[in-house]
């Protein structure tokens, strides 16, 4: 599993969600694939900056990944204190439905094959397998 | 000050302005927040704001794109105004459907519908 250590910037953590994906496409994952992936990504990684390091530039993430023809796994971790994934207020309710954030553990959950956040929810891995 | 990079291309149709995403991404904060700033600049500045806004260069977006237009909607809804997503790709429009988020926006397929659509 190839392991990166990144500054809690949007910089730093785009441009190494842009090179998991470019060994997503290298490997040949179809575009229905490499949307889900990179949207998940982009979300965890996000949420790991934003809500995890609160924009702490002090503070790091961690990027694991390993992609091989039958599945890509993501492992992201932050430097906060986590959450309770399982008391994220349903984005789907009609009294959430015009809340403005909430949305970004939903999205993941829905396009990954496995989610899973390791208490205390600082940690979250996914896999999604090819089609 | 550094002026903000244009994010949108805005035209005029009729009584409706139309307003096109430039980006093929719309993933981080910074240009999540430019984009926002450019919409309400239009929304401010019209009585009753009569927006499309087309999607047809966008592949990527994140939930906090999906916020940003939320509070889009609501200003313009404020304004007694209306908004018209249009010509959104299936991917993207996967994801207003999964966060039920299309049963909020009026989404036509293509900008002429969705010009036509506005009352």
């Amino acid at each position: 599993m190839r392991r990166q250590t990144l500054p809690s910037t949007w910089d730093a953590v785009q441009k190494a969600g842009q090179e998991v994906m470019d060994e997503v496409t290298r490997q040949g994952y179809d575009d229905s694939c490499s949307f889900s992936i990179r949207l998940a990504l982009e979300e965890g990684l996000i949420n790991a900056v934003k809500h995890g390091n609160k924009m702490d530039t002090s503070k790091t993430v961690e990027l694991e990944y390993e992609i091989t023809p039958e599945q890509v796994e993501i492992i992201i971790t932050d430097e906060g204190d986590g959450f309770d994934c399982c008391c994220v207020p349903d984005p789907t309710c009609d009294e959430n439905l015009e809340k403005p954030s909430g949305r970004g553990v939903m999205l993941i959950r829905a396009f990954m094959d496995v989610v899973e956040y390791t208490e205390p929810g600082n940690r979250v891995r996914m896999l999604k397998r090819r089609e | 000050m550094l002026e903000s990079t244009p994010r949108v291309n805005v035209s005029q149709d009729g009584s409706a302005t139309v307003v096109e995403l430039v980006d093929r991404k719309i993933l981080d904060e910074m240009a999540i927040m430019e984009i926002g700033d450019q919409l309400n600049a239009l929304v401010s500045a019209a009585e009753s704001p009569r927006i499309v806004l087309d999607f047809q260069n966008v592949g990527h977006m994140s939930s906090s794109a999906l916020g940003m237009l939320i509070t889009l909607h609501k200003r313009i809804r404020d304004k007694g105004g209306q908004l018209r997503l249009c010509s959104i790709q299936p991917s993207i429009e996967e994801i207003f459907v999964i966060t039920r988020l299309s049963e909020i926006f009026d989404i036509s397929e293509s900008r002429p519908e969705a010009l036509a659509s506005l009352g």
